[in-house]
């Protein structure tokens, strides 16, 4: 079922779509959390208030945007308040300007010494490897903030760069830079994985 | 004369990947990028790895919930809905 009938289920009260919504949606939620409060069990509440004003909400909810941006945004908007009260300041990449694939794998020209292997066939072939998406799921789980929450939402959740934008509080630009060191360290955890245990 | 842009190393090309999957790079790196690939299979062979990384983030799905969260927040749906 996508979102829009699970919402017209728990419209109706259905608590399996209810379920279902926090199945699909509450792990992101306390990444989104997690990037503006200051600990785990500050997030958790977060996302458990971000459900309640789901339920209290439901019936105003219009469909101008989607599901998943409407409750994204209520997070987001939950969490930065909290994270306010906390005096947590908002994560920034402590790496912004360093080079993002190890020097040691270039020679003194700036040319591979150390290339990369292609990894691509195995990917395509293989998605449903359960292994390999292991790797890249530890890999995101695994990343600093803010990167793990800009490329969960871009890249896992396949917002636009605009909409983390608009949820994160940060600029284009920085969006992109973060994503792009996110990923950068994404494909270098998996390229180690792979090398390891021959996905 | 217009200037020639300069040509890429690799060094420097692999730190363009995500703006230009994204299709966010300006028109000249795009340009000075591309053709460094042309030349380059180990730049093309990263470019491909970064590719497929967003895919496969793209296809790993939620994280399992433990089932103590689940029914945490299945009590909370049930005490609203008692309540309201």
């Amino acid at each position: 079922m996508d979102d829009a009938e699970l919402l017209e289920s728990l419209l109706g009260g259905d608590e399996s779509a209810f379920t279902e919504l926090v199945r699909r949606y509450h792990p992101t939620l306390l990444k989104v959390a997690r990037y503006y409060v200051a600990s785990a069990s500050s997030a958790e509440d977060v996302a458990q208030d971000t459900w309640i004003a789901v339920l209290k909400g439901i019936e105003r909810f219009e469909g101008r945007s989607s599901f998943k941006t409407w409750l994204l945004r209520i997070c987001a908007n939950r969490a930065r308040t909290s994270g306010v009260k906390e005096h947590r300041s908002i994560p920034v990449d402590p790496n912004e300007s360093g080079p993002t694939v190890s020097a040691h794998r270039f020679d003194q020209g700036g040319f591979w010494s150390d290339p990369p292997v292609p990894f691509t066939d195995a990917i395509d072939t293989r998605l449903d490897n359960a292994a390999l998406l292991g790797a890249v799921r530890d890999a995101i789980d695994n990343l600093g903030e803010p990167q793990q929450a800009v490329v969960t939402l871009r890249d896992v959740e396949g917002l636009t760069t605009q909409e983390v934008v608009t949820l994160l509080g940060l600029s284009d630009a920085n969006v992109r830079v973060i994503l792009h060191r996110g990923r950068a360290r994404v494909r270098e955890i998996v390229e180690e994985a792979m090398k390891g245990s021959k996905i | 004369m217009k200037l020639l842009p300069s040509p890429l190393v690799c060094r420097d090309a692999v730190e363009l990947a995500s703006d230009y999957l994204d299709g966010t790079l300006s028109r000249r790196d795009r340009r000075r990028l591309e053709k460094h690939l042309a030349q380059c299979d180990a730049c093309t062979a990263y470019l491909d790895q970064m590719r497929a990384t967003i895919a496969a983030s793209g296809t790993v799905g939620p994280e399992d919930l433990s089932s103590d969260v689940i029914e945490g927040l299945v009590n909370l749906f049930r005490q609203y809905r008692s309540d309201n």
